[in-house]
């Protein structure tokens, strides 16, 4: 049973943990920026496998992100139906709060 | 997509319409620093990679995606090889837990 499988939330804040360099890769992605991606608790702290998320907004490594998880969402943002992803970061986060407080 | 080491190869001659000439390969799905997660997974190979490399899979109506079809009866497939993961430093991993 992968992660993929599990029934998680398709929007979630997540941590950018590193970066895949990879040249021979499927031609719709080429050019892409591919970066190495865990998912973040409550705590903000990194839990689970790390996914490997397609970047619209320049995040970099150590950048708190959110990322949309859901094929037919990241296939719309790139306006292409035949470009095979299901992950990428749409934002970089300035600031969490919970309940009033802040926690980023 | 998700990091896997690949450890075999996948022949199989009688199979399903949509499978036909769909290079198949067992893939052990790993997280970046390597270790094993989970079972191993059999995904669509169209880039003819070899036991022991890295690369990264699709799954679910993606792998058919990759595959430039809509119908293929897979459930994962590799979209690229992997040449080099550059991953914070265990540095930046203690300065972002505050320590």
């Amino acid at each position: 049973m992968t992660a993929a499988r599990k029934r998680e939330p398709d929007v979630y804040l997540g941590t950018v943990v590193g970066d895949v360099v990879s040249t021979h890769k499927n031609e719709r992605l080429e050019g892409k920026k591919l970066l190495l991606v865990r998912r973040l608790s409550l705590e903000l702290k990194p839990e689970g496998t790390e996914v490997i998320c397609l970047d619209v907004v320049d995040a970099g490594v150590g950048d708190k992100v959110l990322v949309v998880q859901e094929g037919s969402s990241a296939r719309k943002i790139f306006d292409d139906p035949w470009i095979p992803v299901q992950a990428v970061i749409v934002g970089v986060l300035d600031r969490v709060d919970i309940g009033g407080k802040r926690i980023l | 997509m998700y990091l896997a080491k690949i450890i075999g190869r996948v022949v199989s001659t009688v199979k399903q319409d949509t499978l036909h000439s769909v290079p198949l390969q067992w893939l052990q799905p790993v997280d970046a620093s390597g270790k094993e997660r989970g079972g191993p997974v059999v995904a669509a190979d169209t880039f003819g990679l070899g036991p022991g490399e890295l690369c990264y899979y699709i799954t679910a109506r993606e792998a058919s995606i990759a595959l430039w079809k809509l119908d293929v009866a897979v459930d994962a497939a590799v979209v690229g090889k992997v040449d080099r993961l550059d991953l914070a430093s265990a540095d930046d991993r203690r300065a972002e837990a505050g320590a």
